[in-house]
């Protein structure tokens, strides 16, 4: 334990713990936060990073241990007391009604009213001061949340948060759906609030942004704490790391394995366009080889992915697998073609969470397996397991339902699901999203040694980090055109961010 | 009964032991908390509710409610009903609803009754069956068509066949009862197997088909996957649209089945037949244990289903209590079925 005590604090937690039957989530957290700070809070998933935001909100209570708030002992019995004690909670999930406008929702539940109906225009303009502190006042009061990008949604949280009398904000890993230019703008509105004295206790397992915004950081694993109060300068990623995973890693990303000269071209997109998104996308892709898209979130990069897959149509030009012309705009076709894709939401489009894994990892297969119309789910689980014990999915049990398992693990079946297929080209959108930082490096490995054994992969992501590190070859996009293209050894972060503004601006 | 619906099927078997590692990651409750969980704990739930109501009726109606023609009574009413109920088991689990098949059950009956398709099939009755199984199927694919290519929510797609094929049967009836005379179809239908009636036969042939359907077929995997998840489905390269198509086809073709069995009955095709089965068939389905929302479906949960609301119906008769009587419980039964199912869901997302 690492401790560093100066000044008084806002939040204070000792040893707090909290069991779920005989599931010890927390095992012993402790940390303080101070007003106008932003606290990181790092930690895996499944480290108890959930429990511990929930317990301080008063959806759960602690077995034991003890939270202090100004120096009195408190108990926080429901979510209405975390709000009367100034403590607000923004989830990943956000609770705003779409159908509601921005001012409603911001109000929902303590209405300005009067005898029953709303003062419309007093709520208006309480709405417009909150946008505004936020830094959004663009943002019509009127405007119906539905509409909004889930970037402004966010802000939309915090305005509600803000407008009852907040001293401690909550934000459970506030980035996991915003693009590099949202993140920026997140960034922003937390150095304004805690510029006004709040202070934000910030989840995340992005280093870099700790880094970036963090003034102090806890780290959690296992359910307990590994480094209460670490001042951020001074703090290495590394170290960070290790307290995280209780191991070192050196490395990250693994090394390019080099190309066969003679590897053959699998695929060939020639003159791609569709409507309004992309244009004349042209890129050849040699067995054994990644190629990365890197561009900011509506550059067009998914959208491209999508009608390689024929999950999309294009208006113009060819898809050739393998020497062969893809029928576009059909997804059985691509599959058929050996073509695969992991999708850039796991859970809402990959994986049906309550089935047992197996049935997962032959979802493209399953008829293979068959024998005529009847199943042979001894086969497929056969296979599944072999895949599960080849991608060290730990335990290997193929009935295991999906749900249970995290979010690298996930992954892994999404990869077990096109190496049972023998896919020839691999689709990767966001292949560590919701993935933590250990589980991220075998996945990383995993994508390496699958090129090297023959596979051709496109990866996308919005981590243009990662794009650079497992790719061996980059297309940077912007606006729906490739505007470069470069070998990965050859470009850096700032080189694909200076060419996707330069993209943009001619 | 079929013998799906008594014995634990593998498949439930596999449920229960995915279920019970859940538990074990999770935290550990008794064994019998985990057993109730399971999908064959939760079909002996409805067994004992079977059970309890036998008692009931064995207590308050005594000879006239135990006896082998009462039992048959009471499964040839629940065939009907059973035949459409199954169907329904395979669009619900695929994350669809049909409202539509009371309507088309009674469009078959007209059609079937006919006199020029009577005269025609006079030679040969099965021609009868062929015909309302076919005006089902065709009324299941436009469903199935709408829905899947036309991108209109089954709710709706259903909801307008369900009045249309009403309107239909009417115009064609001319609002006349239809009598069935057709010698050959009567005779088979009135004719045992075993003792037992056809009608009863073909439903647990149904079931039995529907079982190895949904749990050991290719067909039966696409449904769930569906269900699971349909985008996912989608993008592993399922032909979702399609065999949406397909679902809805095979939920027409009972409720034509459904119709020959309720001519055989009623010796009458008429535009009224089969109001408001689509509810008891959705009833059955949901009570017995099929996630409206898709994702999983029990064939044995749903003969259960049907098996109870039957029964229910008759031991009510049986005690001369009111019809309207009837409609309380079974609308208390419902309520309290859809009440466990949903705990027994949010105890199973609690454990993440």
């Amino acid at each position: 334990m690492i401790k560093d005590d100066q000044q008084k604090s806002l939040l204070e937690v000792t040893a707090l713990t909290k069991s779920f039957g005989s599931a010890r989530a927390l095992k012993g957290v402790d940390f303080d936060v101070r007003a106008g700070e932003v606290h990181c809070v790092l930690g895996q998933n499944g480290a108890g990073k959930s429990t511990l935001i929930k317990v301080l909100a008063g959806a759960h209570q602690p077995d034991s241990g003890e939270i202090q708030w100004n120096g009195d002992v408190v108990t926080i019995s429901d979510p209405i007391a975390a709000i009367e004690l100034g403590i607000a909670t923004m989830y990943q999930e956000l609770d705003v009604v779409d159908g509601l406008t921005i001012a409603e929702n911001i109000f929902l539940g303590h209405e300005k009213a009067r005898g029953g109906f709303t003062n419309r225009r007093e709520t208006a303009q309480a709405t417009r001061d909150l946008m505004k502190r936020l830094g959004h006042a663009d943002l019509s009061p009127n405007r119906e949340v539905g509409t909004l990008s889930a970037a402004n949604k966010q802000i939309v949280a915090m305005a509600r948060a803000l407008s009852h009398d907040v001293k401690l904000m909550i934000m459970d890993e506030p980035s996991a759906v915003l693009d590099s230019e949202e993140v920026n703008n997140l960034f922003r509105v937390v150095e304004e609030l805690k510029s006004q004295g709040i202070a934000i206790v910030y989840i995340s397992h992005r280093l870099e942004e700790i880094t970036r915004i963090g003034d102090r950081i806890s780290v959690i694993k296992d359910g307990a704490s590994t480094a209460s109060g670490l001042p951020v300068e001074g703090t290495s990623t590394k170290k960070l790391i290790s307290l995280m995973t209780g191991t070192d890693l050196d490395h990250v990303f693994p090394p390019p394995v080099p190309l066969a000269p003679n590897a053959p071209v699998v695929l060939e997109v020639s003159d791609l366009s569709a409507h309004g998104t992309f244009s004349d996308v042209n890129f050849d892709l040699r067995a054994g080889e990644i190629i990365g898209l890197a561009g900011l979130v509506g550059s067009g990069r998914s959208e491209i992915l999508e009608a390689i897959y024929g999950e999309r149509k294009p208006s113009s030009g060819t898809v050739k697998i393998g020497g062969e012309a893809l029928k576009l705009g059909s997804v059985s076709a691509a599959v058929d073609a050996d073509m695969g894709l992991s999708p850039e939401e796991r859970k809402s489009q990959g994986l049906m969470l309550e089935e047992p894994i197996y049935r997962n990892a032959t979802l493209s297969t399953f008829t293979r397996f068959a024998k005529g119309p009847f199943l042979d789910e001894q086969a497929e689980r056969a296979a599944t397991e072999e895949q599960m014990k080849a991608l060290e999915l730990r335990p290997a049990e193929p009935n295991r339902i999906t749900r249970t398992l995290s979010g690298g693990n996930q992954q892994k079946i999404m990869l077990a699901r096109w190496l049972i297929h023998g896919t020839k080209v691999l689709l990767l959108d966001e292949p560590t999203r919701g993935v933590d930082v250990g589980a991220r490096m075998e996945i990383y490995a995993l994508i390496r040694k699958l090129a090297a054994a023959g596979t051709a992969i496109v990866v996308v992501s919005s981590e243009i980090e990662e794009v650079l590190g497992l790719a061996d070859r980059v297309l940077v996009i912007a606006d729906g055109r490739v505007i470069a293209e470069k070998p990965a050894t050859e470009i850096t972060e700032h080189g694909v961010l200076d060419l996707v503004m330069k993209g943009s601006a001619a | 009964m079929s013998e799906p619906t008594t014995t634990p099927t593998p498949n439930d078997e596999i449920e229960a032991v995915a279920e019970a590692d859940v538990d074990q990651s999770a935290s550990q409750p008794s064994n019998s908390k985990r057993f109730f969980a399971s999908g064959f704990g939760r079909s002996i739930g409805l067994i004992l509710a079977l059970v309890v109501l036998v008692i009931v009726g064995a207590v308050t109606a005594g000879e006239n409610f135990m006896n082998t023609d009462n039992l048959l009574v009471i499964l040839r009413y629940a065939s009907v009903i059973g035949v459409v109920s199954i169907g329904m088991t395979f669009v619900i689990t695929a994350g669809g609803i049909d409202l539509s098949v009371g309507s088309v059950l009674g469009l078959a009956s007209v059609v079937a009754s006919l006199g020029a398709i009577q005269t025609a099939a006079s030679g040969f009755w099965p021609l009868m069956v062929f015909v309302a199984i076919a005006v089902g199927v065709i009324a299941g694919l436009l469903n199935g068509l709408i829905i899947a290519y036309g991108k209109v929510v089954a709710f709706m797609a259903t909801l307008a066949m369900l009045v249309a094929a009403r309107g239909l049967a009417e115009l064609i009836s001319q609002r006349q009862t239809q009598v069935v005379d057709n010698t050959g179809f009567l005779n088979f239908f009135r004719s045992d197997f075993l003792g037992i009636s056809w009608v009863v036969w073909i439903f647990a042939l149904v079931a039995v088909l529907g079982w190895l359907l949904l749990n050991r077929t290719t067909f039966g995997r696409r449904t769930v996957a569906i269900g699971g998840n349909s985008t996912a489905a989608r993008l592993a390269g399922v032909k979702v649209r399609r065999h949406t198509v397909y679902l809805y086809m095979l939920c027409g073709a009972t409720a034509g089945v459904a119709a020959t069995m309720l001519l055989s009955r009623t010796t009458a095709g008429t535009s009224t037949h089969g109001q408001l089965y689509e509810l008891d068939a959705i009833a059955a389905v949901v009570v017995g244990g099929t996630l409206l929302i898709g994702g999983r479906g029990t064939i044995g949960g749903t003969v259960l289903g049907v098996l109870l609301f039957a029964t229910l119906t008759n031991v009510f008769t049986q005690n001369n209590l009111s019809t309207s009587v009837q409609l309380v419980a079974k609308g208390i039964i419902i309520v309290v079925a859809v009440l466990l199912q949903q705990r027994f869901a949010n105890r199973e997302s609690s454990n993440t």
